[in-house]
């Protein structure tokens, strides 16, 4: 600490010179603003890692994608199954000859369509698109049929249904060998 | 009565509502036999038939729903409120359009003169203002119960399912178009004209004062834009929408089963199935062909015509640049009612339609 006020006046017209005798240096007031600082950015730091962090959850509690669908005797030919929508968003549909596994999810904007057993049609509620029985688009704005998942029998006869896998009409991927079931 | 709600009903399918709004909408501001709606006694009438129309509509159980529903309750007030306020600018404008007529100065001017205090005038006014809207958001809040529904489950979409009022005429748009351009160009559209509509339209007229006969054109393409497309879609989206998105009027019954035959067909399916009898073809750029031209013609020939025609003063007013934006964002504008009639009429699906790559127009 400069002991001559006059000196310390003359270099720095500072309105306000700390009182003499308060032990504040001009070397000790930026250690401890360093040392504030420091302390600052590393609480920052660190909070912006754990918010980070959140973005990586523990558990994900999410559904398999895969799951076995039972026996093909337990499908009404000429009916959808809802009994997969809610747990996998999955319809099951049996036609004349064959099974699939058609995506509940809208081919507009994804929301999740309705079907309607007495008009015989998927209906979206979102806006207003409607799909055949097989999943091809005929009304409203969506503009391509709904997309269908893998499907297989398994060796003990069981169906087993396949998200990680999508067959697409439009690409003529409907024709595969594993886009369906023969029934 | 029962023939005054069937009536309605038929009134507010979308094709014949629309036509009516675009009739009365450039007779009203463009006919000069209709000036009389811009005065304050056309104003009290008609809002005096909008209340009794609502009032008699409140003995409908329908309509009651539809109108009651918490959700809805603040629209109907907008709907007065956007009335009333077009009718004011247009109320001014006209009474700014005689005096200048005469050589006089607009209002506004004579109102720059006079001196009013912040304090005591207009802080009192705000005051008011504040604690009169506070006792009405407190009351309402009491009275009407926020539309909560059950928790969020995606394998459960509500049926209809709808946007909140603000973006119900985004949600409308999707009806008609592609998810990429209704979501997100045509908004980002309207957005970037808005911004760009002081570097169009450079016209100094009408700066801080109303006034409709100085700025006619602009007025009536913003109006357009606003009123019959923006305000009436959320209308539509609001009131005239039911279950599975089909149309309702305001006194029919949303039954859930109400079937619309609504098939749709694509352009390229209506020229190489309908009209040629040869299937489509599998390369999809000869399929969408006619498609794509049209679309190019819509954005190329029509301003070139245009600008030698009808718009000829502005061509050679704003100059070429200009008045190829100007032309670009009015004809996307007036491409949303072009594709819903398309829809409306003739089962249009989409003009150009490319589902491998995901674009659809
Ligand atoms: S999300 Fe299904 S119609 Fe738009």
């Amino acid at each position: 600490m400069p002991d001559d006020p006059k000196a310390s006046a003359a270099r720095s017209p500072a309105p306000a010179a700390p009182a003499a005798g308060e032990g504040v240096t001009r070397r000790g007031f930026f250690s401890w603003i360093g040392v504030a600082w420091i302390s600052f950015s590393g609480a920052m730091g660190v909070a912006s890692v754990s918010t980070l962090r959140f973005f990586f959850p523990n558990v994900l509690f999410e559904p398999p994608q895969t799951f076995n669908a039972g026996f093909p005797e337990e499908y009404i030919p000429g009916q959808v199954d809802n009994r997969f929508k809610e747990s996998f968003g999955v319809f099951m549909v049996r036609d004349d000859s064959s099974i699939y596994a058609i995506k509940a999810v809208c081919t507009h904007l994804g929301c999740t369509p309705n079907w309607l057993e007495a008009e015989f049609k998927f209906k979206c509620p979102c806006h207003g698109s409607g799909f055949y029985i097989t999943g091809i688009n005929f009304e409203g704005p969506a503009p391509r049929p709904l997309e269908r998942y893998r499907i297989v029998l398994a060796d003990d006869g069981q169906i087993v249904v396949d998200k990680t896998k999508i067959y697409r009409e439009e690409k003529g991927e409907w024709k595969d060998p594993e886009a369906f079931i023969a029934a | 009565m029962q023939w005054f709600k069937s009536a309605v009903d038929w009134l507010c399918n979308p094709p014949i509502l629309f036509t009516l709004i675009f009739i009365v909408f450039f007779l009203a501001y463009l006919w000069k036999k209709l000036t009389w709606l811009w005065t304050p006694r056309a104003c009290v009438v008609i809002f005096l038939a909008g209340g009794l129309f609502v009032a008699y509509g409140l003995t409908d159980p329908n309509f009651r729903a539809i109108v009651t529903k918490p959700d809805n309750v603040p629209i109907v007030g907008m709907l007065f409120l956007t009335g009333f306020f077009s009718w004011l600018s247009m109320y001014l404008g006209t009474r700014n359009d005689a005096r200048i007529g005469k050589n006089l100065p607009p209002e506004e001017k004579l109102e720059s003169e006079i001196k009013i205090l912040v304090w005591p005038d207009l802080v009192y006014t705000e005051f008011l203002c504040m604690i009169l809207w506070s006792v009405l958001l407190i009351i309402w809040s009491i009275y009407l119960k926020a539309p909560i529904e059950e928790p969020a489950n995606p394998a459960k979409t509500p049926n209809p399912s709808k946007a909140p009022w603000y973006f119900l005429g985004l949600q409308e748009m999707l009806v008609y178009y592609d998810p990429w351009i209704a979501g997100v160009l045509l908004p980002g559209l309207i957005i970037v004209g808005l911004m760009a509509l002081p570097y169009i339209d450079p016209n100094k007229k009408g700066n801080g004062y109303y006034t409709f006969a100085e700025r006619k054109w602009e007025i009536l393409t913003f109006q357009f834009g606003y009123l019959v497309l923006w305000v009436m879609m959320i209308i539509t989206g609001t009131f005239f929408r039911g279950p599975n998105q089909n149309f309702f009027g305001p006194f029919e019954r949303w039954d859930v089963h109400k079937v619309v035959p609504l098939s749709n067909i694509n352009l390229s399916e209506v020229f190489w199935v309908k009209m040629l009898n040869l299937g489509l073809p599998g390369n999809w750029l000869v399929r969408e062909g006619l498609g794509i031209i049209l679309v190019l013609a819509y954005f190329t020939v029509i301003p070139m015509f245009l600008g030698r025609t009808l718009f000829k003063r502005f061509f050679e007013k704003m100059g070429m640049v200009r008045f190829q934006i100007l032309m670009f964002l009015l004809l996307c504008m007036v491409s949303l009612p072009i594709k819903m009639y398309l829809r409306w009429l003739f089962n249009m699906h989409y003009v150009v339609a490319i589902p491998e790559y995901f674009f659809n127009i």
